[in-house]
C-alpha cells in the first residue's frame, strides 16, 4: 500500500457521525485492497464487476444537501437525482463516490449523459452506450458489444481476467439476490401487507451501499424471514383498512420521506414499488445455463424497461399486471423535476391506469422542502378519494 | 347535533354550520397572522350562539386545518370543496376553486371526488396573483373587473407573478390605459385557470372561493373553457360547507 493512498476528504472532520462511519467503512475496505465501482443505474451489468472481483456500490444522489454545490456547475432546471449525484462528487461528501476506483454510467437520459462528462473530470467515469430501444434487431448486438467493451475496460484498468466461470458464478449470485428481492416485494401481496412500504424503500436503499454481495443477499433474506414470521405470529405493521398504493415513475430514493412517508401517514400503504429497481426489473433473471454467458447478461439488462427507451410499452404492461397482483386501490406516479422521459410517458401511464378504473395522480417534485405542504394536501386528498 | 365546518384558507377563514342539512350560519374572517387565533375566534362566535363542543361536531379544512385544536377531524380542502359544491349546486360537474394560494379543479360525481388537479407551487392563476395586481394598480377586484370590461386586448405574457408585476409596472410606466392593463391581468388569470381545469374532464363548471361574485371573471372563464360556469354568493363557503358535511361522519 502506497502511503497517502485512500486519504479522507479535507472536510471529513465536519461530517456527522453516520457519514464519518460510511467513510471509515469504505476506507477500511480500500485499505484491505478492495476495489470499488460506483454505479447509478439498473442498466449497469453488475455481474462483470463481480466477476472481476470489484465491489459495486450505489452512489449517493438522493439528498437536497449537495444540490447547491452542483448548481455551481450544472443548470438549475435539471433532475435532482443528477444534480445531487454530481454535487456529492463535487463536494466529496459521498464516501462511495469519493473512494470509487471507477464510476460506471450509461447513456440513459440526456441529463445524465452530459453530466458524466463533467463527473469524469472529478472521477474516472466509464459510460456504456445504451441503445434507444429494445425493438430493433441490431440493438441486442450493439449492447452486447458495449458489454464486451466494458469487460475489456475493467480487465485493462484493474489488471484482471474476467472468466466465463466467474461470470457464471456472479450470475448465479445476482439471480439469488433478485429472487430474495422478489420475495420481499411479495410480502405486500397479503392484506394488510406484511411490511410498511417505506420500511422496504429504506431497506432497498441501504442494500445498494453494501460492498459484499453475500452479505446483501443474507440481509434481504433475513428481513423477509423476520417479517414473514412476525406476520404469521399475528403482527400487523399496517392497518387493514389502509389504501393500497402502487408508486411508479422515477426512482424514489430521494423522496422516501417527502412522498413515501406522507402516503403512509395519510392512511395509505405502498404495496408495490414500480420503479426501475423494483419488481419489474428484479423479475428479469440472467439465463445461468446459456452457452454464451456474456450475451445472456447483455440480453437481460437490455430487457429492462425505462422511459428512456422508445417505445416502452413493456413498462405499462407490467404496471397493469402489478395493479391486479397487489390489488391496488390507487396509483401515484412520481416524476422528478425535469425528467422529460417519465413526465411525457406519464400521460400514457395515467390513461392506462384510469381505463382500468383505478384513480391515478402524478406528483412532479424535487428533493427540496418547498412543496411539502402541497404534496401533503394532494396525497391526503387522493387517499380521501379512494 | 350541529355540524360545523371550518375552512382556514391562506387569506380568509370561513365557517359554516349545518343543522339537519340546513345551513344556519356562516362566518367570514381574515385568517391574519395566526390561524390558531382565528380558529379560536370562530369558536367564540359560535359559542355565543349556543353552538359548542357539547352539541356540535367540528371538521377543519384548508391550509390551516391543523391549527384548529377543537376539530374532531381534518379533511383536505380538495375533498371539502368537491363535497361542498355538490351540496350547494346539487349536480355533478367540475368545481373550480380559485383560492388565495392554490387553484384547483375537482371533478365530482354523485357527491364524490373522482379526480382533481391543483396548481404547482407557483401562484399564477390564483387569488394571490389578483391580490398583488390589484394592490399594484390601487383598485379593488370589483373595480378591476369594471376596468377590464372597457379594456382593449393586451397580453401579460409572464406566467410568474413576480415577473408579471414587473410587466405591469412597465405598462404603467409606458402610459398604457388602466383599462387595458386590467384586461390583461384578468385574461392572465383566466388563461392560467382554464389551462389547469382543462386537465379535469367534465362539465358544467362551478366556481367556488372568494371570486364567486365576480361576474366578469365568471363570464370570461366560461368563454375560455367553452362551457357554462355558474356560481353563487354562498360558493365562497363551499369548503366550509363540505367540511360541515364531513363533520357528521365518524
Amino acid at each position: 500500500m502506497e502511503p497517502n493512498e485512500n486519504m479522507l476528504p479535507k472536510t471529513f472532520d465536519e461530517f456527522v457521525d453516520a457519514r464519518k462511519q460510511g467513510f471509515m467503512r469504505a476506507k477500511e475496505f480500500k485499505d484491505h485492497g478492495g476495489k470499488l465501482a460506483g454505479c447509478l443505474c439498473s442498466y449497469t451489468p453488475q455481474e462483470l464487476m463481480d466477476a472481476a472481483g470489484i465491489a459495486t456500490v450505489g452512489l449517493c444522489g438522493t439528498s437536497n444537501e449537495t444540490i447547491p454545490d452542483a448548481e455551481r456547475v450544472l443548470p438549475k432546471n435539471l433532475c435532482p437525482l443528477i444534480k445531487s449525484t454530481y454535487g456529492f462528487a463535487y463536494s466529496e461528501k459521498c464516501p462511495y463516490t469519493y473512494f470509487s476506483d471507477i464510476i460506471i454510467g450509461e447513456t440513459t437520459c440526456d441529463g445524465k449523459k452530459k453530466m458524466y462528462e463533467l463527473l469524469n473530470e472529478i472521477k474516472d467515469t466509464y459510460v456504456l452506450h445504451l441503445p434507444q430501444s429494445q425493438n430493433r434487431e441490431y440493438a441486442k448486438e450493439i449492447w452486447y458489444q458495449e458489454i464486451l467493451l466494458l469487460k475489456n475496460k475493467l480487465e485493462e484498468t484493474f489488471q484482471v481476467t474476467i472468466t466465463d466461470e466467474n461470470l457464471r458464478k456472479a450470475v448465479h449470485k445476482r439471480n439469488q439476490l433478485r429472487r430474495a428481492h422478489l420475495d420481499m416485494y411479495r410480502l405486500q401481496e397479503s392484506c394488510p401487507p406484511a411490511m410498511k412500504g417505506t420500511e422496504m424503500m429504506i431497506a432497498l436503499q441501504q442494500g445498494t451501499f453494501t460492498f459484499d454481495l453475500d452479505q446483501q443477499i443474507a440481509n434481504v433474506r433475513q428481513r423477509v424471514a423476520g417479517a414473514r414470521e412476525a406476520y404469521e405470529n399475528g403482527k400487523r405493521p399496517v392497518s387493514e383498512d389502509a389504501r393500497r398504493i402502487l408508486i411508479t415513475g422515477c426512482p424514489t430514493g430521494g423522496v422516501i420521506q417527502k412522498v413515501g412517508a406522507v402516503i403512509e401517514n395519510s392512511g395509505g400503504v405502498i404495496v408495490c414499488l414500480d420503479d426501475c429497481s423494483g419488481e419489474r426489473t428484479n423479475m428479469l433473471m440472467v439465463d445461468e445455463n446459456a452457452d454464451d454467458i456474456l450475451r445472456a447478461i447483455a440480453d437481460r439488462y437490455l430487457a429492462i424497461n425505462c422511459s428512456v427507451m422508445t417505445s416502452n410499452d413493456g413498462r405499462l404492461e407490467n404496471t397493469r399486471k402489478m395493479i391486479e397482483k397487489y390489488q391496488v386501490d390507487g396509483v401515484i406516479e412520481v416524476v422528478l423535476q425535469a425528467c422529460h422521459t417519465f413526465n411525457i410517458e406519464s400521460f400514457r401511464m395515467g390513461r392506462m391506469v384510469e381505463e382500468l378504473g383505478i384513480p391515478y395522480m402524478k406528483l412532479e417534485t424535487d428533493y427540496s422542502t418547498t412543496d411539502n405542504g402541497q404534496i401533503e394536501t394532494r396525497v391526503a386528498a387522493f387517499l380521501e378519494m379512494l | 347535533m350541529y355540524q360545523v365546518g371550518i375552512d382556514i384558507g391562506s387569506s380568509m377563514a370561513k365557517a359554516a354550520v349545518l343543522d339537519h342539512d340546513r345551513i344556519v350560519k356562516t362566518i367570514l374572517l381574515p385568517t391574519g397572522f395566526s390561524g390558531r387565533e382565528t380558529a379560536d375566534q370562530i369558536y367564540s362566535i359560535l359559542e355565543q350562539e349556543g353552538i359548542t363542543k357539547a352539541n356540535a361536531r367540528y371538521a377543519a379544512t384548508g391550509y390551516g386545518r391543523v391549527s384548529v385544536p377543537y376539530a374532531d377531524r381534518t379533511v383536505t380542502e380538495i375533498t371539502c370543496h368537491g363535497i361542498g359544491a355538490w351540496r350547494l349546486f346539487g349536480q355533478d360537474g367540475v368545481v373550480i376553486d380559485i383560492g388565495g394560494q392554490d387553484t384547483k379543479g375537482i371533478a365530482v360525481k354523485n357527491g364524490r371526488v373522482m379526480k382533481f388537479i391543483m396548481n404547482d407551487k407557483c401562484s399564477a392563476g390564483t387569488g394571490k396573483f389578483l391580490e398583488i395586481m390589484t394592490n399594484r394598480l390601487g383598485v379593488t377586484i370589483r373595480e378591476l373587473s369594471e376596468l377590464a370590461k372597457e379594456g382593449r386586448h393586451i397580453t401579460i405574457s409572464s406566467m410568474c407573478t413576480v415577473f408579471a408585476e414587473s410587466e405591469v409596472i412597465s405598462l404603467i410606466g409606458r402610459g398604457t390605459p388602466r383599462e387595458d392593463i386590467a384586461y390583461g391581468v384578468m385574461e392572465s388569470v383566466v388563461t392560467k385557470v382554464a389551462q389547469l381545469i382543462a386537465q379535469v374532464p367534465g362539465q358544467p363548471y362551478f366556481l367556488t372561493g372568494g371570486l364567486c361574485q365576480e361576474e366578469y371573471l365568471i363570464q370570461r372563464l366560461g368563454i375560455a373553457l367553452g362551457g357554462t360556469v355558474t356560481s353563487m354568493p354562498m360558493a365562497r363557503f363551499a369548503g366550509a360547507v363540505g367540511a360541515a358535511v364531513q363533520a357528521g361522519k365518524q
